[in-house]
């Protein structure tokens, strides 16, 4: 039932994405112009400031992810249609888990596409190690959408939602832009720094799991008017 | 709770009035001088502001699955206490740096959690003022984030780098310092006590207030 529930939320919202491309294609945009606005910042005569790479990925992923979050409720709010989704007679946390994975997927097609953007800009070797890079990526993604899933869903009903979500968003999820940069960037050097990349992995991965069971945790009460 | 504030106001204005004292007699600190002295005020600024954040989060969730309003009104006061002890914790720690060091701000990893903590909880004060209405749901699933949130950073930011003096300098005092550091701390959590009693009043005479106005419709 719950799985059920949470992969109908998610496909309703695939559908929707699939036929508009409104949210992939303003947040992939939205990605690349951040990218762009920090190498005018960081490049010197025509390189970069060491490290400069992960930081200028991490940082679009956040702002590009903020962007994408408020949305997602955005467009149940005009349809009036999150108080038919409250109203289902389903689990209430089905139902975050469900938006969750929306936004997982979402973020993570943008950064397939970011990612070989980063790549080929800074000749930074980002597929040195494909999978410690994925993994980073994947356990951070999460991370971050768990927090802001859940905030924005708070926020739905609050009048100052776009200004309040940057707000409570960034002091939580300090430690994903912590361990999301630095893992990265020890994948960076010239020697790829495995045990450091896993490590940042394993922080990023018991991060997930506790925010993710708060979330569970503390939906249903946020939601109940 | 009520009627022991008298009394506990004048053990700390006693406390506050005698700890200058207590502060100067202390011995020098060999290495650091006068500025050591920070200390007395630097470290137990910190102590009333992670116990009012932990006062914080434990309320906010209290509030949210028990629906206690006075678990709520606690909460938003501590909050704001807290913020008050951190500002001072974020003011008189560079002082300390500057000299110490020789740098106002040295990104370490105990100076940059309380600087997210501080953050965290301006954040909260934030959503309960400008969130409209039912933010104080939204605040304290903030406060539990946050609370929740101090080991993640605590690991994330310390493998970073570490300059700040360890936490095992405070056992290892030299003599004649740890009497006056503890009077300190003591001082301020009192202080901090007496703080939230106060704000705590103010939020019950706000909410008495609403409940006539309501009644009066």
């Amino acid at each position: 039932m719950f799985a059920k529930v949470a992969l109908l939320v998610l496909r309703k919202d695939v559908v929707i994405e699939a036929k508009s491309f409104e949210m992939f294609s303003t947040t992939l945009f939205f990605a690349v112009s951040c990218v762009l606005v920090f190498a005018f910042a960081l490049v010197r005569d025509g390189t970069i400031v060491a490290d400069a790479a992960a930081g200028i990925l991490w940082i679009a992923i956040a702002f590009a992810g903020t962007l994408a979050l408020g949305r997602t409720f955005e467009r149940e709010r005009y349809a009036e249609t999150l108080r038919a989704l409250l109203l289902a007679p389903a689990p209430r946390a089905a139902i975050y888990v469900g938006k969750l994975l929306g936004i997982v997927l979402l973020l993570a097609v943008a950064e397939a596409a970011l990612v070989p953007l980063v790549t080929l800009l800074f000749s930074a070797p980002l597929f040195a190690r494909p999978l410690l890079l994925a993994g980073l990526l994947l356990a951070g993604t999460v991370g971050f959408a768990a927090v802001g899933t859940l905030f924005a869903a708070m926020l739905v009903r609050s009048r100052t939602r776009d200004v309040m979500l940057p707000i409570l968003l960034y002091p939580i999820t300090v430690p994903v832009i912590i361990a999301g940069v630095r893992g990265t960037a020890a994948l960076l050097e010239a020697s790829p720094d495995e045990p450091v990349a896993r490590m940042w992995i394993a922080l990023l991965a018991a991060f997930d799991v506790v925010f993710i069971t708060l979330a569970l945790w503390t939906f249903e009460p946020l939601m109940t008017e | 709770m009520k009627k022991y504030f008298i009394p506990l106001l004048a053990v700390t204005t006693a406390m506050f009035a005698y700890a200058p004292i207590m502060i100067a007699n202390a011995p020098f600190e060999a290495s650091m001088g006068l500025v050591s002295k920070i200390f007395y005020f630097h470290v137990p600024s910190w102590f009333a502001m992670f116990t009012a954040v932990f006062i914080c989060g434990i309320q906010s969730a209290m509030f949210l699955f028990k629906g206690k309003p006075t678990a709520d009104r606690i909460a938003v006061s501590a909050a704001e206490v807290a913020v008050l002890f951190g500002l001072m914790g974020l003011v008189t720690g560079p002082l300390w740096g500057r000299k110490s060091w020789g740098i106002w701000w040295p990104w370490d990893a105990r100076v940059t959690i309380a600087l997210i903590l501080e953050l965290t909880f301006i954040a909260y004060l934030l959503v309960r003022k400008f969130g409209g209405p039912g933010s104080e749901k939204l605040a304290a699933a903030l406060a539990i984030f946050g609370m929740f949130n101090v080991p993640f950073l605590y690991m994330s930011v310390n493998i970073w780098r570490t300059i700040h003096p360890k936490t095992s300098v405070v056992p290892a005092l030299p003599t004649g310092m740890p009497g006056p550091f503890w009077f300190s701390v003591a001082a301020y959590l009192l202080l901090m006590t007496l703080l939230i009693q106060l704000r705590l009043q103010l939020e019950e005479r706000r909410a008495a207030l609403d409940a006539l106005y309501l009644e009066e419709e």
